[in-house]
């Protein structure tokens, strides 16, 4: 099974009524904005985010919305503070970002629209220290005390 | 404490039944008066009937002769227009039709909103024009009363307020729905003792003048 | 269940072993949570990093409880994480685990040692000063004491539900017990209204989230009201909305216009003069909400919401009258124009009986 599933991950009360299939005129404003923002993107690298939650959706927009962004070939899970799941989409550089609490209901539904969505890349303080933290490994392993010339060369 | 909704309420309650008394008491003792008093009896021998004649008068009273639409075409055209602009607004938009089911405990289908929303568009823009029209009009000017002034001011306000709420652009939206509700109380109070009564004297007064003509028999 | 909040929430975060992606999470669904625009993520982390757990005191009055039940559905952040790491819950009748004494003694002490930087949330309207205090009382104390004894020092006050921020049911007419909100009673500090029967959840816990991340209360409407929550009518955000601009309305529950989901407001729906956030952030972890399950909005985070006509009448129609009350006013009206016709038919006469008739010259004469 998927990463993101979007059937589990709506539960859309209206999914299994007929009539819910008709058209509110919501997710279209969305894509457009995500069109100008696709646009920035690639003018100045400028990232966007869009926050889907926040958006007066009608029953089965979001599923159509999605329906139209496809689904890419990239499929990530971050473990911190509960699951995230990011899904790229089927066009390059936007992302759906599925936030979720440790109890894997939904905290916020987010669609980013950069290279690379923020939360995958490391923080900067966190990449800062990991030179340290690969040497505290590498002497916690004791791989380097076993081996006398693996010192590194530039010491 | 005050507030918007509070404001809202007060013109929905208290403040609808005491403009609608005013305006049902006012109304009935002007008409009643105005049946009752009558003319004097005329005991010369009818020459035709007056139904028939009372009833065309009704109908050519209110298309204007060519005559007039050469005389005074801007009079014509502006004046049917708002009148056809407020008429679909009052009595077609949802909300007046459920005000009116509400009140009277029956009504008729009402039109869509971008209709009534064009036809008020239209009688603001007419009602505006009606103003500069009598301002700029010399004679026009001159026969214009205070009465005129105030009538013009509360019709159009009626008509402005609805269009602000319509389109939500006072903030927050119970005031602007208060807005609207307590000038159309403010109508419903004047109506009666205004020239605005002629909303329900207008085709009394043409079809008694048509039958008083047709009774002798003259052409109206 | 006491901590004393001095670490800062950075601080306290780290010490549970939260990461550095689970704090830019924690931020990010901060400003959701928040309905704010996902740019000010970095603005929310600079803030939560210097945050101190604010003490929250929770009083509750004329109340169903409904409000308290709101928040323990909330899922973001969830009722322990709130209690455990955002706030300081000092005393809460419903959830505290001290009774009796214990807990008025638990209420006293939260008072002393955050004097002045503790917050006040009230759920349930109070019987006013010159009501009768036995109407509702916390442990032989009447819930006006209680409130304005509580509230001295506090930094701010958070009126939660419908009757604590408008009076709401209680005071509903005829208001047997002088029901009043904490708005008309506590004048001299600050008081956000966060309305609703119940409020929304997560709006409950995103005040209190922001009052934590910004340590200042937000912006607020006339009355009172968070505007990230409240600063759009239900009619503006409603996905049925293009059908109330086309004229398609439910006629009854069961027409087709109901089936095919059309606009509720004939069926009395008052989205047009509510301002709240269900649109948009739905119930039920996001699952839906009253107009998306068919029903109109009852209003119920405006004043006087069990007031303002019937629930399902449309907003247009007035509150009392109907057509009897118009037919005595015509009725009435009838009667008078009869009575000024008589009069005038009368004098008409009477002057016809008295009439003197007039000469040219003897006008001339008198001049």
């Amino acid at each position: 099974m998927s990463v993101f599933d979007p059937a589990r991950a709506h539960p859309a009360p209206g999914a299994t009524c007929a009539r819910s299939a008709r058209e509110h005129g919501h997710a279209l404003p969305i894509l457009h904005e995500i069109r100008h923002a696709l646009e920035r993107l690639l003018a100045s690298g400028e990232e966007t985010r869009i926050d889907l939650q926040s958006m007066p959706f009608g029953p089965g927009d979001l599923e159509r919305l999605t329906a139209v962004l496809g689904q890419g070939e990239v499929q990530a899970r971050v473990e911190a503070l509960g699951p995230t799941l990011i899904q790229e989409t089927a066009i390059p550089g936007v992302w759906l970002v599925d936030y979720r609490s440790l109890e894997d209901q939904r905290l916020s539904y987010q669609i980013e629209i950069a290279t690379l969505p923020e939360i995958l890349r490391p923080r900067p303080e966190d990449l800062a220290e990991s030179l340290a933290a690969l040497d505290a490994r590498l002497s916690e392993s004791g791989l380097d005390a076993a081996a006398p010339n693996a010192s590194p060369s530039s010491s | 404490m005050s507030g918007s909704m509070e404001f809202l309420l007060w013109t929905k309650g208290p403040l609808f039944n005491i403009a609608l008394a005013i305006f049902a008491i006012g109304l009935m003792a002007r008409l009643v008066e105005i049946f009752m008093l009558g003319r004097a009896p005329n005991y010369a021998e009818p020459r035709a009937h007056e139904w028939p004649a009372g009833l065309r008068t009704m109908l050519t009273r209110t298309v204007a002769d060519p005559g007039t639409f050469q005389r005074a075409p801007f009079n014509v055209v502006v004046g049917w227009v708002w009148h056809l602009g407020f008429l679909t607004a009052l009595l077609f938009f949802v909300p007046h039709v459920e005000l009116i089911q509400g009140v009277l405990g029956f009504a008729w289908p009402a039109l869509p909103n971008p209709v009534v929303d064009f036809a008020t568009a239209i009688t603001l823009l007419a009602l505006i024009a009606t103003l500069v029209h009598r301002l700029t009009h010399p004679v026009k000017r001159h026969i214009s009363t205070i009465e005129d002034y105030l009538v013009w001011a509360v019709v159009f306000m009626v008509v402005l307020t609805g269009y602000l709420a319509y389109h939500r652009l006072v903030e927050p939206y119970p005031l602007a729905l208060g807005m609207h509700i307590l000038c159309a109380e403010i109508l419903l109070i004047i109506l009666p003792f205004t020239k605005l009564t002629h909303i329900f004297t207008t085709f009394i007064a043409r079809w008694y003048n048509g039958a008083a003509f047709g009774r002798k028999g003259v052409q109206s | 269940m006491r901590k004393r909040p001095d670490k800062t929430l950075g601080e306290s975060l780290r010490d549970h072993g939260l990461s550095r992606r689970g704090f830019l999470k924690l931020c990010a669904t901060t400003a959701s949570l928040m309905a704010l625009p996902p740019s000010l993520a970095p603005a929310i982390a600079a803030a939560l990093e210097q945050a101190r757990r604010p003490s929250v005191i929770w009083l509750s009055f004329q109340e169903c409880t409904g409000c308290t039940e709101s928040l323990t559905r909330s899922h973001a952040p969830t009722l322990e994480d709130l209690i455990f790491d955002f706030i300081s819950l000092d005393y809460h009748h419903t959830l505290q685990a001290a009774s009796g004494e214990a807990a008025e003694a638990a209420r006293f002490q939260a008072m002393e040692e955050n004097k002045g930087q503790y917050l006040v949330i009230v759920d349930g309207s109070i019987p006013g000063p010159d009501a009768n205090p036995g109407f509702s009382t916390v442990a032989g104390h009447s819930n006006y004491d209680i409130l304005m004894e509580t509230v001295e020092h506090a930094a701010a006050v958070i009126a939660v539900g419908t009757c604590a921020a408008f009076g709401g049911l209680p005071q509903a007419r005829p208001n047997p017990t002088g029901a009043m909100s904490v708005m008309d009673l506590v004048r001299d500090k600050p008081v956000i209204n966060v309305p609703g029967c119940p409020p929304i959840p997560m709006v409950i816990t995103g005040v209190v989230a922001h009052y934590l991340v910004f340590g200042r209360l937000p912006e607020l409407d006339a009355y009172h009201r968070p505007l990230a929550f409240y600063g759009q009518s239900i009619h503006d955000r409603c996905y049925r909305r293009p059908f109330y601009d086309k004229g398609l309305f439910a006629e009854r529950f069961d027409d087709e216009g109901a089936r095919q989901g059309w606009c509720l407001y004939r069926l009395g729906c008052k989205g047009p003069t509510t301002y709240n956030a269900c649109a948009t952030m739905k119930w039920n972890d996001g699952t839906s909400w009253p107009i998306e399950a068919g029903h109109p909005c009852l209003g119920c985070s405006e004043p006087k919401f069990w007031d303002a006509g019937g629930f399902y009448e449309p907003v247009s129609v007035p509150l009392t009258l109907g057509p009897t009350t118009l037919l005595g006013a015509g009725a009435a009206g009838g009667v008078i124009g009869g009575g000024l016709a008589a009069m005038a038919r009368k004098q008409v006469k009477q002057d016809a009986a008295t009439r003197q008739p007039v000469t040219v010259d003897e006008l001339e004469q008198k001049l």
